[in-house]
C-alpha cells in the first residue's frame, strides 16, 4: 500500500501538496509540529495511489513517498 | 506482497540544512530541481554554483556542491572568471529578479552578449523579497509593493522588464526559457530546461538561462491558492511561459 511520511522538521505547512494531491487525502495536522508549523499528514490509510505528486511541488523536500 | 521501499529520496547535491525560506515559496523547489539535475548528471563534485544577494543569499549552505556567494548583481561576472579559469568544471549562477534585473542588468546582458558558456537560474517573482516587498524591475503594472502601494503606475515607474524575450535578442544567447514551479507538470517542465541548461553548459554550446516564475507570498499579502492564481493570472499572462530561443 503507497504512503507518504511528512518530515515535521522541514515541513513548514504551506499545504502546496494538499492542494495538488489528486486524491484529496493530505490534510494539515492540528498539532504543533517540531518547527512551530501545522505539517501535512496522511488523512486516510488506503487513499495514496503513489503518483509522487506531493514530492514534485514540495518546496522543502519534506515528503518521502514509499511504494 | 514485496517489501516496502522509498520511490522519492533528498537528492545528493542537496545538504541536510533546512531552508529559511517562506511556507510555499518556490526557491526550494527550485533548489531541489539544480540538485536532483546535477545528480543526474553526476557533476556534484565538478560543480561550483554563485549564490546572489536575495533570499537565495544562503544558498551556499543548502548545495552540496562548492559555492561562492557574489555581490549583488555580479553572479555572470563571477560565474565568467570561474568558468574561464576552470572550463573543465559546471558553473551556475543562481540569481532573483532584483539582482540579475536591476543592479547585475549590465553583468547579464554583458556576459550573454560574450556567449559565456554559463548557466543561470533566474528566479522571477516580480517583487524584492529579502529587503520587504520593494518593487522589483519585473513588477507588474498595477502590482502593490511597499514603494509603490498604490500599484505600479506606468507614467511613474515605468513598465515591467521581460528579461527572456530581451537575451533572446543577442546572438550570444544560446538557450532561453520561461518555466513555473506550482504544479507538477510544471515542475517537470522546468527540470529538463534546466538539465538542458547543463547539458549545453557541458557541450560547451554557450549561455544558457532558464527563468522561473515562483510566488511570493509574503510579500505579494496573498495567501497561497491567491498566489498560485496571481502567477497563473497576471504573470502568465506578461510573462508567457515558452522557450525564447534553442540555437543547435
Amino acid at each position: 500500500m503507497p504512503r507518504i511520511e511528512v518530515d515535521e522538521t522541514l515541513c513548514k505547512g504551506c499545504e502546496l501538496c494538499k492542494m495538488t494531491c489528486p486524491k484529496q487525502c493530505i490534510e494539515m495536522s492540528d498539532k504543533f509540529g517540531k518547527s512551530g508549523y501545522f505539517p501535512a499528514k496522511l488523512a486516510k490509510e488506503d487513499c495514496c495511489i503513489g503518483c509522487k505528486m506531493c514530492y514534485q511541488v514540495c518546496p522543502d523536500v519534506a515528503i518521502t513517498v514509499y511504494k | 506482497m514485496t517489501a516496502e521501499k522509498a520511490i522519492t529520496k533528498r537528492p545528493s547535491g542537496l545538504t541536510d540544512k533546512k531552508t529559511h525560506y517562506c511556507p510555499g515559496c518556490g526557491h526550494g523547489v527550485v533548489h531541489r530541481l539544480i540538485a536532483e539535475v546535477m545528480e543526474e548528471l553526476n557533476i556534484v563534485g565538478k560543480t561550483i554554483g554563485v549564490a546572489p544577494v536575495g533570499c537565495a543569499v544562503f544558498a551556499d549552505t543548502y548545495f552540496a556542491c562548492d559555492m561562492i556567494q557574489g555581490p549583488h548583481g555580479r553572479g555572470p561576472a563571477i560565474a565568467t572568471g570561474l568558468k574561464r579559469s576552470k572550463p573543465e568544471l559546471a558553473v551556475f549562477s543562481y540569481q532573483g529578479d532584483g539582482d540579475l534585473a536591476s543592479i547585475g542588468m549590465a553583468e547579464t546582458i554583458h556576459s550573454a552578449a560574450r556567449s559565456e558558456n554559463i548557466t543561470i537560474i533566474f528566479i522571477n517573482n516580480c517583487i524584492y523579497g529579502m529587503t520587504g516587498g520593494q518593487m522589483a524591475p519585473t513588477t507588474l503594472i498595477g502590482q502593490k509593493a511597499t514603494t509603490c502601494p498604490k500599484g505600479r503606475d506606468a507614467k511613474k515607474q515605468g513598465y515591467p522588464i521581460k528579461v527572456s524575450e530581451l537575451l533572446a535578442t543577442l546572438q550570444g544567447a544560446k538557450y532561453l526559457e520561461r518555466c513555473a514551479v506550482h504544479k507538477p507538470a510544471f515542475v517537470a517542465k522546468t527540470k529538463m530546461a534546466i538539465k538542458k541548461a547543463f547539458q549545453n553548459q557541458i557541450d560547451g554550446k554557450g549561455f544558457s538561462m532558464v527563468e522561473v516564475l515562483t510566488v511570493c507570498p509574503t510579500n505579494w499579502g496573498l495567501n497561497l491558492k491567491d498566489s498560485i492564481g496571481f502567477l497563473e493570472g497576471p504573470m502568465e499572462e506578461y510573462f508567457p511561459l515558452g522557450v525564447y530561443k534553442d540555437e543547435k
